[in-house]
């Protein structure tokens, strides 16, 4: 349902993206890996319509997404949670919360999702009324993953969720995930915690300066002595 | 002493109106990054407008807000679509910079236009009750002046309501902290900026109703007008209207103490030094945490 492929994208003279082939399926939990500028932020830059590519297309849905506007991609049912959470610091968990259901297509729902956003992560109704820029980074990630969830998402983009969170924390946030994806939100996972991302997803794409160096599944993958080495570090058995 | 507290009074009754010109130059310049230096024109426009309003239909100046104040929002809205829309299209950086040449053209332009239409004296609404005295404590609080304060407030507020609780509200406060990150929820930025943008003429059009009434208003003043919001807005810091409304009225009060102490020419130069002041001491102004 999410076709990417021969995406060349630049920011001004440097070329981020080379031609990156890649699919996700309806159901599936699929995740980008990759050490830091393979690109792997630039190509969710370009899904979320904030980058346009210079070459090749994307499709959603059997129809091209790389000319929709960036603020119309979320009501085509494309949420996502970007790199450093980008929330509305100034403003409370609730108001973040709601305006993750501003598109129409999210509206008429947006009371029971709030409340099952309250269910996934309790913590953040105790802090609804909080500033947001006062939580903490764990308490973040959870308001930037409810605020994608708002929208009630077909597709759910993950640019390093689980960056600078305490390794039990990356766990509960991971289970999260599984659950969302078991309620039948595909996932399209960004990570630098290879380990994890390859634990909790079914396929994976590795990237590397721009390119797309290697894929599989998640199984074969976190099997393949090469990854093992190359992203798992030396001492990885 | 009593010189000193009268001053004071007329100090706080202005200084409501600095707040009312300021929320408008300070929402534009925080949600669109774009410093439009033609707001005091926009002022004086709102002015004549109630001045017209007035003397060719006999129109109550408070009534005349009914009119002047959806008259601004649609002008506001032409304004965006014809000159300041083109210039959200440019990188953050170099916004202010473009605005800066936008605002002075559109500034002279405006303020040609009112000699042609206006002729270049001071003119004001003069209403059957435009004399009228409250004597309080021995202190004189003219009556005019003291319902701007209110409306003034009253206008700060609806407009921090509108911000907190309008859907689309919210939406202009979220592309003022990270447009980004508000069009990856799905909010149209460009919406958000020309409603904002509408906004503050919105209200540069009731601060010159205003201003016509307990005041003068004359083509020039405009300057004068942009630079008190803008001392303003560096005092009380970007993100709250009722901190701008203070900030309006610590400016006022400053002057009338400016003027008593070192008489009635300095009035204007110490809201100069408090721009200074909190420029080196407070950037991000007195208000914001």
């Amino acid at each position: 349902m999410l076709e990417v492929r021969g995406v060349e994208a630049a920011y001004g003279p440097f070329l981020a993206l080379s031609g990156v082939t890649l699919t996700a399926r309806p159901g599936e939990i699929v995740a980008l890996l990759g050490p830091n500028g393979a690109g792997k932020t630039t190509l969710i830059r370009c899904i979320t319509g904030l980058l346009r590519p210079r070459a090749g297309g994307i499709r959603w849905e059997d129809a091209p997404l790389d000319r929709v506007p960036a603020h119309a991609i979320v009501e085509r049912g494309i949420a996502v949670v970007p790199e450093g959470r980008r929330l509305f610091g100034a403003m409370t968990v609730e108001e973040n919360l709601e305006l993750g259901a501003f598109v129409p297509r999210a509206r008429p729902q947006r009371a029971a999702r709030l409340e099952h956003v309250y269910t996934i992560f309790p913590m953040l109704r105790e802090r609804r009324r909080q500033i947001t820029r006062a939580l903490s980074g764990g308490q973040q990630q959870m308001v930037a993953i409810g605020r994608a969830l708002m929208a009630g998402p077909k597709l759910l983009l993950l640019d390093e969720p689980s960056l600078g969170l305490a390794p039990r924390l990356v766990e509960s946030i991971f289970d999260v995930l599984r659950e969302i994806n078991r309620s039948g939100v595909s996932i399209l996972l960004v990570e630098q915690n290879v380990q994890a991302a390859l634990t909790l997803s079914h396929r994976a794409y590795l990237l590397e300066a721009g390119r797309v160096a290697g894929e599989g599944s998640a199984a074969a993958l976190l099997d393949d002595p090469r990854v093992r080495r190359a992203y798992l570090g030396p001492l990885a058995r | 002493m009593t010189p000193l507290f009268q001053q004071l009074v007329l100090g706080l009754l202005i200084g409501g109106l600095y707040g009312l010109a300021a929320a408008g130059l300070s929402l534009v310049f925080g949600v669109l990054k774009v410093l439009n230096v033609a707001h005091g024109q926009l002022i004086m426009l709102g002015g004549y407008g109630a001045f017209w309003l007035f003397a060719l239909r006999g129109l109550d100046p408070f009534a005349s807000l009914a009119v002047v104040i959806p008259a601004a929002l649609v002008a506001g809205g032409v304004l965006y679509w014809t000159l300041f829309g083109w210039v959200v299209r440019a990188p953050e950086e170099t916004r202010v910079k473009n605005s800066l040449l936008i605002g002075f053209g559109l500034a002279l332009a405006l303020e040609a236009a009112a000699v042609r239409l206006w002729t270049a004296d001071e003119r004001s609404v003069t209403t059957g009750y435009a004399g009228a005295v409250l004597t309080v404590a021995g202190l004189a609080v003219p009556v005019v002046r003291l319902a701007s304060l209110a409306l003034a407030l009253a206008l700060c507020g609806g407009l921090h309501l509108v911000l907190a609780r309008w859907r689309w509200g919210r939406a202009i406060r979220a592309t003022a902290e990270d447009w980004e990150a508000a069009l990856m929820t799905g909010i149209d930025v460009r919406r958000a900026y020309l409603l904002a943008f509408a906004l503050g003429t919105a209200l540069a059009g009731a601060a010159g109703t205003l201003v016509s009434v307990g005041y003068s208003i004359s083509p020039s003043i405009g300057l004068e007008w942009t630079l008190k919001a803008l001392i303003v807005v560096v005092l009380a810091g970007l993100g709250s209207m009722l901190g701008t409304f203070v900030g309006g009225l610590v400016l006022g009060l400053a002057e009338a103490v400016s003027a008593t102490v070192f008489g009635g020419p300095y009035r204007e130069v110490v809201g100069l030094v408090v721009f200074f002041v909190v420029l080196v001491a407070r950037p991000r102004g007195l208000f914001v945490r």
